[in-house]
């Protein structure tokens, strides 16, 4: 249903990792550590800087794959990976985009079920990668006549 | 505080017990994380999608286990964090945050992390890779 998708990618979106974002992220899942919030804990550490929680990423925004179209309700999310090269800074600039990796079918016990493998990306102003975060988004039957409808 | 390469393989970091989950904090995370899907939010949506009521989004829950490592961010950073979300988080839940060391290996401390809920199942498991700065 979605094969056609692989291999495709969404183009770059600047991304700023706003500060006040950072603040009401790390609130929302309870981190009060101050590397995120406290200017002078920032300034004071390696970088410098106050960080972005590991997770923050999913905040931003990746771009459009054309003619990948995924219903807002319904889907599972499977796994998730994030991998970093240096931690996200607050303030900073990241140039994010998406790519589909994969899309595999599968019948078991619930019926058809599709699994979507994303790859997003983010690079600083520089072009040096940040991050990079997998993602499968399981599709069950009923999404997928949905879709298919 | 002891420093995080002080740890020896099968030792633990401390394990942190969430409050029980409420609905206020899956809509801030709603709203922080822009994810609105109302299966998180809202119990009419979340029933008619056959679940038993609101879960938590499961970014949720692996963006609260992160937090066992921020003390650590002088150290080092989370170089590797994956996730496999293996059940649902209800309103009322007891989450217990754990990392147990599994491995080291150079500038590489490796985990094996999970949340548990009050009977002790896994809803989130995964591993953590964090690395030291030279």
């Amino acid at each position: 249903m979605l094969h056609h998708s692989i291999g495709k990618r969404s183009e770059k979106v600047k991304n700023i990792v706003e500060r006040g974002a950072v603040k009401k992220f790390a609130e929302a899942i309870g981190d009060f550590h101050p590397i995120y919030t406290d200017e002078e804990t920032g300034k004071q550490s390696r970088h410098k800087e106050n960080l972005a929680p590991p997770t923050f990423p999913i905040t931003f925004d990746y771009g459009i794959i054309a003619d990948l179209h995924l219903p807002n309700k319904g889907l599972i999310h499977g796994e998730q990976t994030f991998h970093y090269e240096r931690p996200l800074l607050a303030g900073e600039e990241v140039y994010c985009w998406t790519e589909v990796k994969n899309y595999v079918e599968k019948s078991g016990s619930h019926g058809e079920m599709g699994f979507l493998m994303l790859t997003k990306y983010g690079e600083d102003s520089k072009g040096q990668l940040v991050f990079s975060a997998k993602q499968t988004v399981i599709i069950n039957e009923v999404v997928r006549k949905v879709m298919l409808a | 505080m002891t420093s995080i390469a002080d740890y020896s393989i099968g030792s633990s970091l401390t394990d942190v017990q969430l409050d029980p989950v409420n609905r206020l904090d899956l809509i801030k995370y709603a709203g922080a994380s822009g994810d609105f899907n109302p299966i998180h939010t809202i119990d009419e949506e979340a029933e008619k999608t056959g679940l038993p009521g609101i879960i938590a989004h499961g970014m949720w829950t692996m963006g609260n286990v992160s937090k066992l490592f921020t003390p650590y961010y002088g150290e080092g950073f989370i170089q590797d964090y994956s996730i496999r979300f293996k059940g649902m988080v209800l309103l009322n839940d007891v989450l217990t945050l754990k990392a147990k060391l599994t491995k080291i290996d150079c500038n590489k401390i490796h985990f094996n992390v999970a949340a548990v809920n009050q009977e002790q199942k896994e809803v989130i498991k995964g591993q953590v890779v964090f690395c030291l700065y030279e």
